[in-house]
């Protein structure tokens, strides 16, 4: 393994340097806290941020995405065939992703990139995408996820991981993408790879101990569906929801998403743009028909989604990663922590 | 605070043995700092997590909506204003509810204290006007008034103005000479000016719309944003779509909005709603003499005609 130690008085140059062949993504400090941004010229990340309102996800999977346009000018040439807009292929970094959220959209590929099928969108940003990783060395009292397969150094879905040592970063090399990546601004400095890898593995040790937050999943998987579905605790836990989307919106993890088509004089395009569960017409059909009519039934699949189906269905735990922003952000403080443990700990009265 | 919360579970357990409600709806305490959640209480038991603090900006009132039970209720001053409102439009019926008033001396800004600190707050305490918050190397010891919610800091309805019971004494009500300094200030920006001070306030909005969600006034079967045969409004990012729907729901509030913050309090990007629907709020008093939610007999200034209105075109 490759390490390079970065002194923070070169790295402002460094990512400048990057940016002749990089597009950068980053935390930037906006009006009521941190967002994952373009970082746009002279703009760098700010490596001091603790947490980010909205997580990484959408600079992969944006909230409106164009999908395909056309003309409806029938004298103009294939009009009404709709087709896929020239995509920017541009190498794109994002500096400073949390590992939670990095995990969360591996999370994510799951399910745009399968055997059956992939999502050219997402897999084509993908694929241009270096993850600079940024390790939390105080996590937060709301950060639960060394409990959902994570933790504040997890490597996984990174390309670097850098950890803050003060006046300078440690940068573990992970993927030839972050070899790239390092090389592109310029970091050489290579530090001692049985120091460095001691030193990593301490600073994860503290970190993952002040972690104070955790959940139980262990028993999650052997119950079965419908004793859950059935359980009759969802119209406690639902009674405050007041079904906004802010939950799933701020979730690394959700990935669903409607598709729209919208049409200005002659110009028709169609875009994607993130749905929630939490709505009505996530369901609705033609008919008018709706199978989740209600809240309850509407709170219920998020957590059945997340805690459950999900677990069954690909074994790679809960789709949930331990971040804490739905905690943070639901106006009702319905807590994802309490309703996996009441699921957990739940047994079925005969 | 503590006495209101004795007080409070103490008359809703009383109403729930003597059955003379079904449930209790109040709040109960927050799994994290600066946080409470709606509660409902169903046994005296459930009535004993019923508590009362500066966390309580959420309106109660929301979860009333179409309700055929008998319900008790734990309601602030605005609570009980969006009560009126809702037996004025035929949400609830007087009868249905057994209201117990909470004088209210304001709620705090969670915005506004988060902002004080560089790390995430671990832990929120109160006693009277003081409030101790901790992070993990900090701690701060603030005095409530001045991080009051900013429709509590004008608010001249601190006491509820119906009710059944009350869990504390009446308190002193706020005489405020100019209510609306807010709202003058937009007033007064050119159309640029107007024009970039929305753009702005609704740049980070991500349409989860919990400032309709969290509003008691927002209660149409389908929401304009949600009619989708034919569609009205566009769902993306695009500024068009997102002004229109902030727009119009605000209108739609016209001479309803009892300036109860729940909409702010919601939104998980601090996006002050409130600055369209104060303005309607401003006009409404200066046009109509009217504050909405204070009197049961009296229906909204846009739902009536009166024949002496001053106006000659309507005449």
């Amino acid at each position: 393994m490759k390490f390079i130690t970065i002194d923070k008085k070169d790295w402002a140059k460094g990512i400048e340097k990057s940016r002749e062949t990089y597009r950068l993504f980053g935390p930037v400090k906006d009006k009521n806290g941190f967002l994952i941004k373009r970082l746009e010229q002279d703009i760098l990340p700010d490596m001091e941020y603790h947490d980010s309102i909205m997580s990484a996800k959408s600079i992969l999977f944006p909230q409106t995405e164009k999908m395909l346009s056309t003309t409806l000018d029938d004298s103009k040439k294939d009009h009404h065939i709709m087709k896929r807009d020239q995509i920017d292929t541009t190498p794109r970094a994002i500096i400073g992703i949390r590992p939670y959220d990095a995990k969360a959209i591996q999370l994510v590929k799951l399910n745009f990139d399968t055997d059956d099928y992939r999502d050219p969108y997402w897999c084509d940003a993908y694929e241009v995408t270096t993850f600079v990783g940024l390790a939390i060395n105080k996590p937060g009292p709301f950060d639960f996820s060394t409990s959902t397969g994570t933790g504040p150094f997890c490597e996984e879905g990174l390309d670097i991981l850098l950890a803050d040592l003060d006046d300078q970063f440690l940068a573990k090399v992970l993927t030839e993408k972050g070899e790239t990546f390092i090389s592109a601004c310029g970091f050489d400095t290579i530090g001692d790879e049985k120091e460095s890898s001691a030193l990593f593995d301490v600073l994860r040790k503290e970190a993952e101990k002040n972690i104070v937050s955790h959940i139980e999943t262990n028993k999650l998987k052997e119950k079965t569906i419908l004793e859950l579905h059935e359980a009759p605790f969802w119209d406690d836990i639902a009674f405050s929801c007041i079904n906004c989307g802010t939950c799933t919106y701020v979730c690394p993890t959700c990935w669903c998403f409607d598709i729209q088509d919208e049409v200005k004089q002659k110009d028709s395009v169609r875009l994607r743009i993130w749905d929630t569960c939490m709505s009505s017409l996530f369901t609705r059909h033609a008919t008018g028909h709706n199978p989740r009519e209600t809240k309850v039934q509407r709170v219920r699949q998020r957590f059945m989604h997340k805690l459950k189906y999900f677990f069954d269905k690909y074994d790679q735990g809960i789709m949930c990663v331990g971040c804490g922003r739905c905690v943070k952000s639901c106006p009702v403080n319905i807590d994802i922590r309490e309703v996996c443990n009441i699921m957990n700990s739940y047994e079925k009265q005969d | 605070m503590d006495s209101y919360t004795t007080k409070i579970r103490e008359l809703s357990a009383a109403l729930l043995e003597d059955e003379k409600v079904d449930f209790v709806i109040g709040f109960k305490q927050g799994t994290i700092p600066m946080a409470t959640s709606p509660h409902i209480a169903r046994t005296p038991e459930q009535a004993q997590q019923l508590i009362w603090d500066n966390n309580c900006g959420i309106n109660l009132a929301n979860y009333l909506t179409n309700r055929k039970e008998k319900i008790g209720i734990i309601a602030k001053g605005c609570d009980c204003r969006n009560i009126v409102t809702h037996i004025i439009e035929n949400k609830i019926n007087r009868e249905q509810v057994h209201i117990i008033g909470v004088p209210c001396k304001g709620m705090i800004d969670k915005a506004k204290i988060t902002l004080l600190f560089d790390e995430e707050i671990t832990s929120y305490s109160e006693n009277n006007e003081t409030i101790t918050v901790k992070t993990l190397s900090d701690e701060k010891n603030i005095d409530k008034n001045e991080f009051l919610k900013s429709n509590c800091i004008t608010c001249t309805h601190r006491n509820p103005v119906i009710y059944d019971e009350l869990a504390a004494d009446l308190v002193e009500e706020q005489v405020i000479e100019d209510p609306f300094p807010d709202v003058r200030r937009i007033e007064e920006m050119t159309a640029d000016e107007k024009w970039n001070h929305f753009e702005d306030l609704l740049k980070n909005c991500i349409r989860c719309y919990a400032c309709k969600n969290a509003c008691p006034l927002c209660y149409c079967p389908t929401c304009f944003v949600d009619e989708s045969s034919p569609q009205w409004v566009g769902k993306g990012q695009d500024t068009t779509d997102v002004r229109t729907f902030h727009y119009l729901r605000a209108y739609h509030c016209a001479g309803r909005c009892t300036d109860c913050g729940a909409c702010v309090e919601a939104c998980p990007m601090d996006i002050n709603v409130r600055d369209f629907t104060r303005k309607l709020n401003k006009d409404s008093f200066e046009m109509f003499g009217w504050e909405a939610g204070l009197d049961l007999s009296k229906r909204p200034p846009l739902d009536v005609y009166s024949p002496d209105d001053p106006d000659d075109f309507i005449k």
